[in-house]
């Protein structure tokens, strides 16, 4: 009973941060029809960029937890925005016109050039950052019992309205707006006056700066982290928004909290050395059995 | 020429326009204007090169040779998305809706390129009185619309960037003749109210009607062209685009 409960804690956590991370490759996917393979080293980033605003911060002694999170998750998301809206204009815009394979391999190439990059300048081994917020909530008694770290409620909490704010800004803004016109009919909305240009490049800003709130927040949680760690993740927050329906943005969240929820559930009974296995079985079952997902429309054959 | 053509300046002039895809020309050479206050039809059968005369106004595709002079500016360099900015506006052949958006949000888009958007609300109010179904249906998705809805909204959503020219392709496609009645109908309507219209069409007997001056296109030339009523008894037109009434 405490050990469901503490998985299904733990899921939603999980969840919560591979919905964060989905929402940009479902938004870019949306937009220019292309997954950005880039976007879980931009994710790695971020953790890196958490680990240097806090370095620097009480360098210059600042000690408030609640500032040290607030600003570092300000500083990660305008950086990684910045590198997400370069990466558009230098590596996927060039290639627009080109066959659907050349802006793929471009996206690797990034991956490959952000991944080498961190290593030789920061090092292979393990980063870490200290514990800022320490304390959990339990519930049951001394011997079984579930906990809810403050670490992930908030992680809970940021997340949830990091979501709402994204949400709202898509559904009600003109900028918005422009979005889904674009993902729509690209064409038609350059003649009504939309820089559709810059309108992909906001996407990418958006993806990126989502893919920050979650590597701070997991980064802070978690205390290590290394070069490597944005493939697993980038595909586990990959297959949850395939999971949603690749495209939908309601769609990435609920694929996230789904497959955070499947994962712990599943290593934390059955088998916790084959959750990435889990998760990629999981992938190749909706590719092969529902490939536009829970929430996204039939894919349409294009002759 | 016309007593208004040796007064006033065209509003949009066109000359010697080439336009082709690929290595296949398609529009030879045509030559038109466009004058304040008018409302120019353009008529021609299926292939002529109605469409892609007017898409190229936007570069899409890019005219090859000739000149596209709008308010005294040449337009054949000018970036797609800036063109609507100029003051041109197009109702696309097919309506080309935002189908998953709201009635409302599609005609929020409409207002991208106006020059006051402060003046946006007001246009709205006047937009919902002309189609008073888009005001019924404000919060709908416009892509459950029936055909003769969504192209009011085509129309409502170019009307809200406050054009200088309204350019219209092809209105009245798969639209029952009711329904082309009362579009043409909001057209002359809208047209009473100043605005500038240059409508491309095959139903030639209401483009004519509607229509102060018009143009004969045939397979990427300009074949004829004079006052709507002229060609309207026109034996050449009645007999290719009337079909002999
Ligand atoms: N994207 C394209 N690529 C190649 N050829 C095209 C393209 N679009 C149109 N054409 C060709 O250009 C010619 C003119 O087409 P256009 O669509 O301008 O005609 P139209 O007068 O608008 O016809 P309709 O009344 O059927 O809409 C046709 O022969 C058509 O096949
Ligand atoms: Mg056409």
């Amino acid at each position: 009973m405490y050990v469901l409960g503490q998985q299904l804690v733990n899921g939603l956590v999980l969840g919560a941060t591979y919905g964060l991370i989905a929402v940009g490759y479902t938004m870019v996917y949306g937009i220019i029809g292309m997954i950005n393979f880039a976007h879980g080293d931009v994710y790695m980033l971020s953790a890196y960029l958490t680990a240097i605003a806090l370095a620097v911060l009480s360098y210059w002694g600042l000690h408030s937890p609640w500032l040290l999170i607030v600003i570092s998750l300000l500083f990660a998301m305008a950086l990684t925005s910045l590198i997400g809206v370069v990466i558009e204009r230098l590596a996927y815009r060039p290639l627009r016109k080109a066959n659907r394979l050349a802006p793929l391999i471009s996206a690797i190439g990034v991956s490959l050039i952000l991944q080498n990059y961190v290593q030789l300048s920061q090092g292979a081994r393990n980063q870490g950052v200290p514990t800022l917020i320490d304390g959990a909530f339990r519930f049951g008694n001394e011997q079984h019992f579930f906990q809810v770290t403050y670490n992930q409620l908030l992680i809970v909490v940021v997340a949830f309205f990091s979501m709402l704010g994204l949400n709202l800004l898509v559904s009600y803004t003109a900028l918005g707006r422009a979005c889904r016109a674009t993902q729509q009919d690209r064409e038609m909305a350059q003649i009504l006056g939309i820089p559709a240009d810059r309108v992909i490049a906001a996407v990418f800003a958006m993806g990126a700066a989502m893919a920050a709130v979650a590597g701070v927040l997991i980064t802070l949680n978690y205390g290590s982290f290394d070069f490597s760690i944005g493939f697993v993740t980038g595909i586990k927050a990959f297959t949850a928004a395939v999971l949603g329906g690749i495209g939908s943005l309601p769609g990435a969240m609920l694929g996230g909290i789904l497959l955070g929820l499947a994962e712990s559930l599943f290593s934390g009974f059955v088998n916790s050395d084959y959750k990435d296995v889990f998760a990629f079985a999981l992938l190749v079952s909706i590719l092969i059995f529902r490939p536009s997902g829970l929430l996204g429309k039939p894919v349409v054959e294009k002759v | 020429m016309t007593a208004q053509a040796a007064s006033t300046q065209a509003l949009l002039s066109i000359r010697d326009l080439r336009v082709s895809y690929g290595p296949t020309e398609v529009v030879h050479g045509i030559s038109l204007d466009v004058f304040p206050g008018e409302i120019v039809s353009l008529i021609g059968s299926n292939g002529a090169g109605k469409t892609t005369l007017l898409r190229s106004l936007y570069g899409v595709p890019r005219a090859k040779s000739g000149s596209i002079i709008f308010a005294g500016e040449d337009l054949s360099q000018v970036p797609t998305h800036q063109v609507a900015k100029r003051g041109l506006s197009l109702v696309p052949e097919g309506r080309r809706i935002f189908s998953g958006m709201s009635v409302l949000e599609n005609l929020k888009i409409g207002q991208t390129s106006r020059a006051d958007p402060a003046g946006a609300e007001e246009d709205l109010e006047w937009i919902y009185q002309m189609f008073p179904r888009l005001k019924e249906r404000s919060a709908q998705r416009a892509g459950t619309l029936s055909g003769g809805e969504q192209q009011m909204l085509a129309i409502g959503r170019s009307l809200m960037a406050r054009p200088r020219l309204l350019l219209l392709d092809e209105p009245s496609l798969g639209l029952a003749p009711l329904v082309v009645r009362s579009i043409f109908e909001t057209l002359r309507t809208v047209a009473a109210q100043g605005m500038t219209i240059f409508l491309v069409e095959q139903n030639a007997h209401q483009a004519l009607r509607l229509a102060h001056r018009a143009y004969v296109l045939s397979t990427g030339r300009i074949s004829l062209e004079g006052p709507g009523q002229e060609l309207l008894k026109n034996p050449e037109v009645k007999a290719a685009y009337l079909g002999g009434h």
